[in-house]
């Protein structure tokens, strides 16, 4: 393999990876606060994509992409405030199996909404063909708005559990929910944060991914399953790890491309989703204290 | 401070607490003795909201505090000490000390930071120990730091449940200094043991309890020479 082509398929892995990671983060935020995997998070990255793509015949770009991320936000609220919040300790399957039904609602309302054309925004900057050459490869500006945004995006969270205290509370829901009680803080709202926050960063990823991988109404259960295999690989509740096995997925994923045809793409994912529940349920960075221990 | 009467309590069907009737005054040291299972750890778990009672009263400083949610109990000045600790053991020790002022949010950075120098003071392990993680300290630390952030509210009143459960003699004494402390201070305790000798030997007043009820009640002293509280409680068997 030349190193143009190995440069090329890495940043294509890369760019997937980055946007499997986004979405392993928000199952782990909506996980820490409430033990339960949001099986409707692919359905936030959709929403955010085709809303984007509505709004842009009545705004710029920037403005359409800040208020699909803000309205699938107030979405994401009121999934948890209507369909979870009432719930008297809920067992983790009922909720689990309330938000695959979620996600089959928001798909078919999505359907109606939007019917089963593929939309995509436009890019960023340029368009379909303009490239910039990083080592011989040819990459489009695009994928670096998104490996960048994502990378923001990690970081920015980093700092919001570290260095705020609504994101302090929320990683003390996630440590010990009881003695969150105990502090006078409603672990209650901490869960409509988590999932307000995983709705915004599942939209925003779902917008600056459109341009390359177009949005369609059933694009989460897709993305669902490949941020799923990221999570449980990362092990659970840890979004460093998270980061880690995303882009490792994407890059396997990508290189997969020389050795396999296209189609068996997904079902390396599912393969290696198995494989590590088989012999690592813990997942590769987590151990079985640090699932005690979990931390963002 | 605290009037409890006639609570019943307990899980789902299963009634725990019969017809409990105590109170609390301001500025004392009441401790609840009793065997595995008499209720003890249900009435503070009552009192703190997190078991709804059945019926009967719990009035905090004349609110009626039955149906209040948990997580509003603390702002009303009545915190607990949990059994088996209970600390944020993913974070860091001045991160727990933190969530525990919650309450005083709005009061700003200065009064936090008040706080918690005094409770560097009144622990000084927990100083040192300021930025590890609070699941890596030993038990008696866990229990420093758990008795921190309850106090961190600026509670009226503490409640704590077994705080001596798997400490070293010497941990325990320090920790019921430190409890008294807290009573000269002007903190009213409500304070769960199975170690009843040494509970009753910094409280002022004590309620012993069998399978949940109030079997004897009394000033400590009287409770230490009851020669029934002694056989059943204390491990004292008379000999003539």
């Amino acid at each position: 393999m030349s190193t143009e082509l190995f440069v090329q398929y890495l940043f294509a892995g890369i760019t997937y990876g980055s946007i499997y990671a986004i979405v392993a983060i928000g199952f782990n935020i909506i996980y820490n606060t409430t033990g339960i995997i949001n099986f409707a998070q692919g359905e936030f990255v959709m929403l955010g994509g085709m809303i984007a793509i509505t709004l842009l015949s009545f705004m710029p770009l920037p403005a359409a992409i800040a208020l699909a991320v803000i309205i699938t936000m107030i979405i994401g609220a009121l999934i948890e405030i209507i369909f979870i919040r009432w719930l008297k300790n809920p067992s983790v399957l009922r909720m689990i199996i309330i938000t695959i039904g979620l996600s089959i609602l928001t798909r078919e309302a999505a359907v109606h909404i939007w019917g089963e054309n593929i939309r995509a925004l436009p890019y960023f900057v340029g368009n379909e063909i303009t490239t910039i050459g990083i080592m011989g490869a040819r990459i489009s500006p695009q994928v670096l708005w998104v490996v960048g945004v994502c990378g923001v995006m990690v970081a920015v969270l980093h700092l919001f559990f570290r260095a705020t205290s609504v994101g302090r509370e929320m990683r003390a829901c996630a440590a010990n929910r009881l003695a969150t009680i105990l502090c006078g803080i409603n672990p209650r709202n901490m869960v409509t944060f988590s999932f307000v926050l995983s709705a915004g960063m599942g939209a925003l990823a779902g917008c600056v991914m459109s341009p390359i991988t177009y949005s369609q109404y059933d694009m989460g259960t897709g993305l669902a399953i490949k941020g799923f295999t990221v999570a449980i690989l990362g092990g659970l509740g840890n979004s460093g790890g998270a980061v880690a096995a995303g882009l490792l997925l994407g890059v396997i994923e990508a290189f997969s491309v020389s050795v396999v045809p296209l189609a068996f793409q997904d079902a390396i994912a599912i393969a290696i989703l198995l494989l590590i529940l088989f012999v690592k349920p813990h997942g590769i960075f987590g151990s079985g204290e640090a699932a005690r221990l979990k931390a963002f | 401070m605290l009037k409890i009467r006639n609570l019943e309590s307990g899980y789902g069907k299963i009634k725990v607490l019969k017809h409990v009737s105590m109170h609390v005054d301001p500025g004392e040291i009441v401790t609840i003795i009793g065997a595995n299972g008499a209720g003890k750890t249900t009435l503070l778990a009552t009192i703190a909201g997190l078991i709804k009672a059945v019926s009967g009263d719990i009035s905090f400083q004349g609110q009626n505090i039955c149906a209040t949610a948990a997580e509003k109990i603390p702002a009303l000045g009545c915190v607990m000490v949990p059994e088996g600790r209970q600390v944020f053991a993913t974070m860091s020790v001045e991160e727990n000390l933190i969530l525990g002022a919650h309450v005083l949010q709005k009061e700003g950075q200065r009064v936090i930071r008040e706080l918690l120098d005094y409770q560097y003071a009144l622990f000084p392990v927990l100083a040192e120990r300021k930025t590890q993680l609070a699941g890596t300290l030993s038990g008696g630390e866990q229990q420093m730091l758990a008795m921190g952030r309850a106090l961190m509210s600026r509670p009226k009143m503490v409640m704590m449940d077994e705080p001596s459960t798997g400490l070293a003699p010497l941990i325990v004494k320090e920790i019921f200094q430190i409890i008294v402390r807290l009573r000269d201070e002007g903190k009213t305790v409500l304070l769960v043991e199975q170690n009843a000798k040494a509970a009753l030997a910094i409280a002022d007043r004590g309620y012993v309890f069998e399978t949940g009820k109030v079997i004897v009640q009394g000033p400590a002293d009287d409770l230490l020479n009851n020669q029934d509280v002694q056989r059943a409680y204390l491990g004292r068997e008379k000999i003539d």
